[in-house]
C-alpha cells in the first residue's frame, strides 16, 4: 500500500468490479489492500475504526452480547461511522472498502505490545461475531465457501439419520425440538478443527468428523480468526521498523493506540462562566472522582505536585476557568499553605500561563483524556493524580466511593467492572449512581465530558447546545486538498493531536 | 511355565535379542513403508541397561544397525520416543532450538494402580483375574471411540507386562497431531475426575452424549459379573458405605436397613436401583442428577487415562516386545478379536520362551545337518515358541498399515496421473 500526500484520482471502478472486490459485508481480512490512498484518508480511516472498536468494547461491557439492545446499538454505531455490517443494502462498496483498509491500518498500530494486541483481537472478534450473527442463512454458506473454509453442510437426509445423536451431543440444540434441527444447518468438519467443541464432548463425532450445528460453527470460525489474526500481528510487528521509518506515519502510528478521538474540550464557549466560589460545590456534584480527589487534596494540603497540577489545572481550564481565574485560584490555595506569594509568582505562575498557551511555544494545551490519565504517568507516593478506578487499591476505592455516598449495590457493580479493567465504564456507573439515572447516555472517555454531561443533567439539559455535537475528525473541516508535503500535512492535523504526540513522547522518554 | 528369575535376565536377554526378537516386523512397523525419508533414522529410542543405567536419544540407520546395537547393549527395557527433525544420536551437534520432536503415534497408557480406590481384590502393582476385567472393559470402550468416533484405523493394543495395557494409534494423520489436539482427545475420553480427596468422581449432565451412552452399554455387559460377583462391591459394610457416599444422604438409612437384610451384592444392587429411581422421581432438579445409577457404574468401571502420557509428542513409552524386568513377561500385542479371552497370566515370559527355544533347538540339531543359514533359522525361531501367535497379531496389524499406505499412494498417483 502506498501513501501519497496528494489525493490521487483513483480509476473509477464499474459496479460489477466493485462488487467483486468485496462480495460480502464481512471478511476475515486475509488480503491486505493494494490501492493508494492519501495520508488524510489514512488517518481518518484509522481514527474512525478506533472509534468503532472502542464502541464495541463499551457496548460489550454495558450490555450482554447478543441481546436486542447490544445488537441494535452496535448496528447504529457501524452505520454512523459508515462501516459495513449488513448485506443487501445499497452502495455497499464504500463501507466495505473502508472496513478493509482501516483494519489493516490499525494492525500497524496495535501490533506493538501484548496488551494492545489482546485488546485489538478481542474487539475485532466481537465485531466479526456480530456481523456473522446478522448474516442471512442463505448467505452463510457462500460466505464460508468464499473464505475457503472447508465447512460442508450436510443434507437433510443425513441430518435425519443422526437426529438423536445430534440433539444429544450439542448443548445448543435443546431436546425435544426436532423442528429446530430441521431449520438449522449442520456442518461436517474434520474433528481436529473443532477442538474446543469435541474436547468437552459438546459435539457429535463420527468417523473422524464433527457434526457442528450452525451456532457452534461461529465459535470455530472465531477461534480460527483469532489464531490467524494473532499470527498476522506477530508478523506485522516484525516488519514494523520498515513502516515506522516512514516519517509521515511514525507519529500517527505511535499515538494512534493512545489517541483520544473525541472532543478535545480545549476551546470552550463557556470560558468565564464558572466562578471560583462555585468550584467546591461543583467538585462534589459534577466532577469525576479523579478531579474530585485532586480538588480535595489541594484544599487539604494547600499544595499539589506537578502531575496533579497538570491534570487538574487543565481540567479546570476545560470547564471554563480563564487564565486570570486560574492564577488566582492556585495562588490563593498555595498561599494558604504558607507559601510565599512571591515564590508562587516566580515558580508556579509561569507554568500556569504556559499551560494556557501564553508562554514559550504558545501551544494551548488540552485537558487530559481518560486514556491518557489511565495509561501514562501513574501516581506515586504523595501524588493524587491518575484515575482512582485504575490506580487506587480496591479497598481504598471502596472507602472513597462510600464517602461519596455510592450505594452498596452500585458499589459491587463498580468494583466488578474495575476487576475486569473496565475503568471508564466503572466511572460511567459512578456517574449513573450519583446522578440517579439508569443509563448515562454517553460513552465516557474524558473527564471534561463527565463534567459537561453532569451539568447538562443538573441544569435540565437546556443550554450548552453547541458543545453537544462532537466535531467530525479534524479533516472534515478542511476543504479540497491542495498539494502538501508530508510534514505540513501532519501539521494541518488538529493541534490537539499534535500536542498529544509531543507530550506523550516526553512522558514516554 | 518356567518361573522367572530376574537374576537370569542378562543371559536370557542375550538369547532373546539374538534369536527371538522380531526385528524384521519391528522395523517394518517403524519404517512405515519408507515413504518419508529418514523417518526411521530420526526416531528416538531409549534403553535402560543393567543397574538402571538409562540412555536417551538412541537412533539407528536401518534394521541391521538396530539389531547390532540391541545385541551389543542388551537393554533391560526399550522405550520408543518421537520422530525428530534430526538424528537423535546427533542432537548435540544441532543448533540450539533446532532439534525438535515432530511426529509420534498417539499413545494411551491404562494402569491398574489408578483403580485402587474401586477394586477390592488387589492394590498397587498386583493384578488378578478378578480385576483384569477392568482392562478388558477399558479396551472395548476406548477402542470403540478411537475407531468409530475419531475414525482412527490403525490401533495396536499391547500388554504392558505387568499391570496394564498400552495403545499405539499409528495412522499417518494421527502421528502429526499437535499436543493440544492429543490433550483434547484424552479429555473427550475422560469421565472419572478427582483424586483421593474427591468422593464422587463422576457427574453426568442432563444430556448424555453418545460417547457416554455407548460406553455405558459396554459396561452393562460385564457389570453384574465383574462388580457384583467378582468384586462384590456391596459385599460388606465397609464396601457398601463407599457406595452410599455417592448417593444423597436421605437415602442412607433405608438402604442400610435393606443392606443388612440382603445376602449378597446382587440383591443389594437391586435395592439400590429401586431407591434411586424412587428418589429421582420425587426430587427433580436436586443436587443429584438424573443418572445416579450410571454414575456409580462409571466410577467403578470406566477407564482412567493418564493425560501426560498421551499429550506430549516427545513422551517415551515402553516398546512392544520389550521385556518387563520384574515379571519377565513380554509386552505382547493383544488380538482385538479376542480381547475378552486375553489372559495376562498366560503371556509368555522370557524364561519360558527361552526354555522352549532350547528344547526345540536340541531336537532340530539332532535331525538336521545345520545346512541352513543362521538368519533363516532365526526367522523361524520365534515361530516355534509361544511368542508366535502374538507376532502373528502384529503382522496382521502391519498388513493393514501396508494396505492403507498402498491405497493412499494409488490415490495420489491417480490424482497426478502417474501410471
Amino acid at each position: 500500500m502506498e501513501f501519497s500526500g496528494v489525493k490521487r484520482r483513483k480509476p473509477r471502478l464499474v459496479d460489477n468490479q466493485k462488487n467483486a472486490c468485496y462480495p460480502h459485508s464481512l471478511q476475515f481480512y486475509l488480503q491486505p489492500p493494494s490501492e493508494n490512498i492519501s495520508l488524510i484518508e489514512f488517518e481518518n480511516l484509522a481514527i474512525d475504526r478506533v472509534k468503532l472498536l472502542k464502541s464495541v468494547e463499551n457496548l460489550g461491557v454495558s450490555h450482554v452480547k447478543g441481546t436486542e439492545q447490544y445488537q441494535s446499538k452496535l448496528e447504529a454505531e457501524l452505520r454512523k461511522l459508515k462501516f459495513s455490517y449488513r448485506e443487501n443494502l445499497e452502495d455497499e462498496y464504500e463501507p466495505r472498502r473502508r472496513d478493509h483498509i482501516s483494519h489493516f491500518i490499525l494492525r500497524l498500530a496495535y501490533c506493538q505490545s501484548e496488551d494492545l494486541r489482546r485488546w485489538f483481537i478481542q474487539q475485532e472478534m466481537d465485531l466479526l461475531r456480530f456481523r456473522f450473527s446478522i448474516l442471512p442463512k442463505d448467505k452463510v454458506q457462500s460466505f464460508l465457501k468464499d473464505s475457503h473454509l472447508q465447512f460442508e453442510a450436510i443434507s437433510d437426509g443425513e441430518k435425519t439419520l443422526r437426529e438423536q445423536d445430534l440433539i444429544a451431543s450439542s448443548p445448543s440444540l435443546s431436546a425435544p425440538s426436532p423442528t429446530q434441527l430441521d431449520l438449522e444447518s449442520v456442518y461436517k468438519i474434520p474433528f481436529a478443527d473443532a477442538l474446543d467443541l469435541f474436547r468437552g464432548r459438546k459435539v457429535y463425532l463420527e468417523n473422524g468428523f464433527a457434526y457442528v450445528p450452525l451456532r457452534d460453527i461461529v465459535a470455530i470460525i472465531l477461534n480460527d480468526f483469532r489464531t490467524k489474526l494473532s499470527k498476522a500481528l506477530a508478523l506485522t510487528a516484525r516488519s514494523l521498523p520498515a513502516v515506522q521509518s516512514d516519517e509521515r506515519l511514525q507519529p500517527l502510528l505511535n499515538h494512534l493506540s493512545h489517541s483520544y478521538t473525541g472532543q478535545d474540550y480545549s476551546t470552550q464557549g463557556n470560558a468565564g462562566k464558572i466562578s471560583l466560589d462555585q468550584i467546591d460545590s461543583l467538585s462534589t456534584k459534577s466532577f469525576p472522582p479523579c478531579m474530585r480527589q485532586l480538588h480535595k487534596a489541594l484544599r487539604e494540603n494547600h499544595h499539589l505536585r506537578h502531575g496533579g497540577r497538570m491534570q487538574y489545572g487543565l481540567f479546570l481550564k476545560g470547564i471554563g476557568l480563564t487564565l486570570e481565574q486560574a492564577l488566582q485560584f492556585w495562588k490563593q490555595e498555595f498561599v494558604r499553605g504558607k507559601m510565599d506569594p512571591d515564590k508562587f509568582d516566580k515558580g508556579y505562575s509561569y507554568n500556569i500561563r504556559h499551560s494556557f498557551g501564553k508562554e514559550g511555544k504558545r501551544t494551548d494545551y488540552t485537558p487530559y483524556s481518560c486514556m491518557k490519565i489511565i495509561l501514562t504517568n501513574p501516581p506515586g507516593q504523595g501524588d493524587y493524580h491518575g484515575c482512582p478506578f485504575r490506580h487506587s487499591d480496591p479497598e481504598l476505592l471502596r472507602q472513597k466511593l462510600e464517602s461519596y455516598r455510592v450505594s452498596p449495590a452500585g458499589m459491587d457493580q463498580i468494583l466488578d467492572l474495575v476487576k475486569g479493567t473496565h475503568y471508564q465504564v466503572a466511572c460511567q456507573k459512578y456517574f449513573e449512581m450519583t446522578h440517579n439515572v439508569d443509563d448515562c447516555g454517553f460513552s465516557l472517555s474524558h473527564p471534561n465530558q463527565f463534567f459537561f454531561e453532569s451539568q447538562r443533567i443538573l441544569s435540565g439539559g437546556k443550554d450548552l447546545k453547541k458543545e453537544s455535537s462532537q466535531p467530525d475528525t479534524p479533516q472534515a473541516k478542511q476543504g479540497v486538498q491542495k498539494t502538501k508535503d508530508a510534514s505540513s500535512a501532519l501539521a494541518s492535523l488538529n493541534s490537539s493531536l499534535e500536542v498529544d504526540v509531543e507530550e506523550l513522547e516526553e512522558l514516554l522518554q | 511355565m518356567e518361573t522367572f528369575d530376574p537374576a537370569e535376565l542378562p543371559e536370557l536377554l542375550k538369547l532373546y535379542y539374538r534369536r527371538l526378537f522380531p526385528y524384521a516386523q519391528y522395523y517394518r512397523w517403524l519404517n512405515y513403508g519408507g515413504v518419508v525419508k529418514n523417518y526411521f533414522q530420526h526416531r528416538e529410542f531409549s534403553f535402560t541397561l543393567k543397574d538402571d543405567i538409562y540412555i536417551r536419544y538412541q537412533s539407528f540407520n536401518n534394521q541391521s544397525d538396530l539389531e547390532k546395537e540391541m545385541q551389543k547393549m542388551n537393554p533391560y527395557k526399550i522405550d520408543i520416543g518421537a520422530v525428530y527433525s534430526h538424528r537423535p544420536n546427533q542432537h548435540n551437534t544441532v543448533k540450539l532450538g533446532a532439534f525438535q520432536a515432530q511426529e509420534k503415534e498417539l499413545v494411551f497408557d491404562i494402569d491398574m494402580t489408578d483403580y485402587d480406590d474401586v477394586r477390592r481384590c488387589c492394590s498397587s502393582a498386583d493384578i488378578c483375574s478378578k480385576c483384569w476385567t477392568l482392562m478388558t472393559m477399558a479396551i472395548h470402550i476406548i477402542d470403540r471411540a478411537l475407531k468409530e468416533d475419531f475414525g482412527f484405523k490403525h490401533r495396536l493394543w499391547v500388554y504392558s507386562g505387568r499391570r496394564g495395557v498400552h495403545c499405539w494409534v499409528c495412522d499417518e494423520s494421527v502421528r502429526k497431531l499437535s499436543s493440544a489436539v492429543r490433550s483434547g482427545i484424552v479429555e473427550y475420553l475422560s469421565l472419572v475426575k478427582g483424586g483421593q480427596d474427591v468422593k464422587k468422581k463422576v457427574h453426568l449432565s442432563e444430556k448424555i452424549h453418545p460417547f457416554v451412552r455407548k460406553s455405558i452399554n459396554i459396561i452393562e455387559r460385564d457389570f453384574e459379573r465383574y462388580a457384583l460377583v467378582d468384586q462384590d462391591i456391596l459385599g460388606n459394610k465397609e464396601s457398601w458405605d463407599k457406595i452410599l457416599a455417592l448417593v444423597p444422604e436421605t437415602m442412607h438409612d433405608k438402604l442400610q436397613q435393606n443392606f443388612q437384610k440382603d445376602h449378597n451384592s446382587l440383591q443389594r444392587w437391586e435395592h439400590l436401583k429401586k431407591a434411586i429411581s424412587k428418589y429421582q422421581s420425587n426430587n427433580k432438579n436436586d443436587k443429584c442428577g438424573p443418572w445416579l445409577e450410571w454414575e456409580i457404574m462409571l466410577q467403578y468401571c470406566f477407564p482412567r487415562l493418564d493425560v501426560n502420557v498421551s499429550k506430549g509428542i516427545n513422551h517415551l513409552l515402553k516398546s512392544p516386545f520389550s521385556v518387563h524386568p520384574k515379571t519377565g513377561r513380554i509386552s505382547v500385542p493383544i488380538d482385538l478379536q479376542k480381547v475378552d479371552q486375553f489372559d495376562p497370566f498366560t503371556v509368555p515370559t522370557i524364561s519360558s520362551i527361552c526354555h522352549e527355544l532350547d528344547a526345540i533347538t536340541t531336537n532340530e540339531d539332532e535331525k538336521e545337518n545345520g545346512a541352513e543359514s543362521d538368519i533363516k533359522r532365526r526367522t523361524r525361531d520365534y515361530k516355534k515358541t509361544s511368542l508366535a501367535p502374538f507376532v502373528k497379531v502384529f503382522e496382521q496389524f502391519l498388513e493393514n498399515l501396508d494396505k492403507s499406505r498402498k491405497g493412499e499412494l494409488l490415490k495420489k498417483s491417480d490424482l497426478q496421473k502417474d501410471f
